[in-house]
């Protein structure tokens, strides 16, 4: 025992958590999307994960306008003309995720709010396809490469300080002795989510629109009893929904760097499952859960076996929801009583 | 006497395709408590819920103050001064008693009238104030039921709907109510009282309506349906 304990090797123990965090951040923002709109109209809202990688087509077509495409064109760029477009990214796409999620939902769900509930569900499995194939459409069966923006603007340095490699991503953890890999990508994706995710709190804690948010989740009838408007408030949720999704998307294709029609799919269901892991219509579980599904992730293709990480991941949900059926922070009693 | 303040005619609603309310006539002037009685499923809920744009009418006229209520949603009619305190109390129960509170003025701007009402209410239910920060769900039956009164209030209301406010209570509790009812209507405020405690209801009203099956079956000053044989027998218990 002792002897395992020794030879375990912990360094790659954290650098697999490192990795975990950042993918789980990047499954969470996808989450919140899922939990809020079910939090408010009792939705599975299944397109969102195709939402999620239609930000991602625009953000490959937006950097594809600046040039930043091409080949070999990244090698001499200097970093601050690639910053620009990067940040474009992150104000076009959560705008453009934002306006499509409520799109959809005054053009699709809205019409089938006094419906049966499977209505706007098959709607929505209608609306995933239909993303879906616009994607196909757009970028074509095939995945495609995004370029390496962060990698190029800032490239590691080589061991003797000076020059510097390109291709590889900045370790920020390289002069420590730790032997850990934190990117700058790595450093992006919880720069920017960290904060979204504190604001998001703040605002559905503090504000007025926040507030009448959560009322219209506990109660919309009363909601609409106190003056609220209620179909204002849904808008509010799929605006936000969607950008976090949005935020995602740039965040992804920047550091996976790589993008095609059917990521909607996993990621979505990778988000769903982190949803009803963390108690869905709770968005500080949607965020536990995005990082518990980041973790068992980075963690069971490690140690386990790449081939059994989707096993692993369903595994821990059913786990999990035995023993807490209504997710790890959902409310115990069924809200609606 | 000068128009009523809520007149309801020819009112038909009802959900899916059934009709609850038929041909329904109910008016509230300024100053009033209206009683209405009827059994469970009468539709009383429904006609209070048809006031307050919760359930649409599909026949029929509401006006209050001035406004048609038929071309208004349910959020914009509560701006009017129409308070509606449904059944079951409905709080929020993951919101504390103060943002319950607040909810209540969601449609109002002015926060010194705000800060001044929160107060009263403060005033009213001393309670509230000391489980201002706890979860509105964590209140016992009767608190909740303050709450919801008070959250009610909290729009400043002209009318003030009350569905059943006495459900589940201890007869302490249902007095102390009953009370309250009274002392905000010699403020002002008129209300439209539904009530399985017909007898209760009948004293603090003015008038009162019975209904039966989705239609008005008598209308009277509440002392004389009080000693109206057909109501001693059918909801008073005698
Ligand atoms: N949401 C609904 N959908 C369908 N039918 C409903 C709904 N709410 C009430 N009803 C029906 O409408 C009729 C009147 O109901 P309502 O709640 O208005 O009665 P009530 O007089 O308030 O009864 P109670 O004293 O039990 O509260 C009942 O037959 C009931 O089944
Ligand atoms: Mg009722």
């Amino acid at each position: 025992m002792l002897v395992m304990w020794a030879a375990f090797d912990w360094t790659n123990f954290g650098q697999q958590t490192i990795n975990g965090l950042t993918i789980g951040a990047l499954i969470a923002l996808i989450a919140l999307g899922y939990t809020m709109v079910y939090g408010i109209v009792e939705l599975i809202n299944f397109a969102h994960g195709d939402l999620f990688m239609l930000g991602c087509f625009l953000a490959l077509s937006l950097v594809s306008v600046f040039g930043l495409n091409e080949a070999g064109v990244l090698a001499t760029m200097p970093w601050w003309r690639i910053l620009g477009p990067v940040l474009l990214c992150f104000l076009v796409i959560p705008l453009f995720c934002a306006g499509l999620n409520l799109a959809v939902d005054r053009v699709v769900y809205k019409p089938l709010r006094n419906a049966p509930k499977l209505a706007p569900l098959v709607s929505a499995i209608g609306v995933s396809f239909i993303f879906m194939n616009i994607g196909l459409f757009w970028g074509g069966a095939q995945d495609v490469n995004f370029p390496d923006l962060v990698a190029a603007a800032w490239p590691e340095k080589s061991a003797d300080g000076e020059r510097i490699q390109t291709g590889i991503v900045r370790n920020l953890l390289a002069d420590s002795d730790t032997g850990l890999r934190f990117t700058v990508k790595d450093a992006m994706v919880i720069g920017v989510t960290v904060p979204l995710m504190l604001a998001l709190s703040l605002f559905v804690s503090f504000t007025k629109t926040g507030k009448a948010m959560r009322a219209t989740a506990q109660n919309p009838v009363a909601a609409q009893l106190m003056g609220i408007n209620v179909d204002w408030v849904i808008g509010v949720t799929f605006l936000i929904g969607g950008a976090m999704a949005g935020f995602g998307s740039v965040m992804y294709a920047l550091t996976l760097n790589t993008v095609g029609y059917q990521m909607g799919f996993q990621n979505g269901l990778y988000a769903f499952t982190a949803a009803v892991l963390g108690g869905i219509g709770n968005i500080y579980g949607a965020v536990l859960g995005g990082i518990v599904i980041g973790l068992v992730r980075s963690l069971g293709s490690e140690y386990v076996g790449e081939t059994w990480t989707s096993a692993l991941v369903f595994a821990v949900l059913i786990v999990i929801l035995v023993f807490r059926p209504s997710g790890l922070l959902g409310s115990r009693t069924p809200e609606k009583v | 006497m000068s128009a009523p303040l809520l007149s309801i005619r020819g009112l038909r609603a009802g959900y899916g395709p059934i009709d609850v309310l038929h041909d329904m006539d109910l008016t509230v002037h300024s100053g009033e408590i209206v009683a209405m009685i009827g059994a469970n499923g009468a539709g009383k809920s429904t006609t209070l819920m048809a006031i307050s744009g919760v359930v649409r009418p599909r026949a029929g006229e509401v006006r209050f103050d001035g406004h048609d209520l038929r071309a208004l949603p349910a959020h914009q009619i509560v701006c009017l001064g129409l308070a509606h305190s449904p059944e079951g109390r409905k709080i929020f129960p993951r919101l504390t008693v103060l943002e319950n509170l607040q909810m209540g003025a969601f449609s109002r701007t002015n926060p010194q009238e705000i800060a001044a009402d929160l107060e009263s209410a403060f005033t009213m239910f001393p309670i509230l104030r000391e489980r201002m920060h706890q979860a509105g769900g964590l209140l016992s039956g009767g608190q909740q039921q303050m709450l919801a009164i008070a959250r009610a209030l909290m729009i400043r209301p002209k009318l003030l709907l009350l569905d059943e406010p006495s459900l589940g209570l201890a007869p302490q509790i249902v007095s102390q109510i009953f009370n309250v009812i009274r002392d905000l209507n010699q403020k002002g405020v008129s209300v439209l009282l539904v009530e399985q405690n017909a007898r209760m209801a009948l004293k603090i009203a003015h008038r009162g309506y019975v209904l039966e099956t989705g239609r008005i079956t008598l209308a009277d000053k509440a002392e004389t349906l009080l000693h109206d044989p057909r109501v001693r027998a059918a909801y008073l218990g005698e």
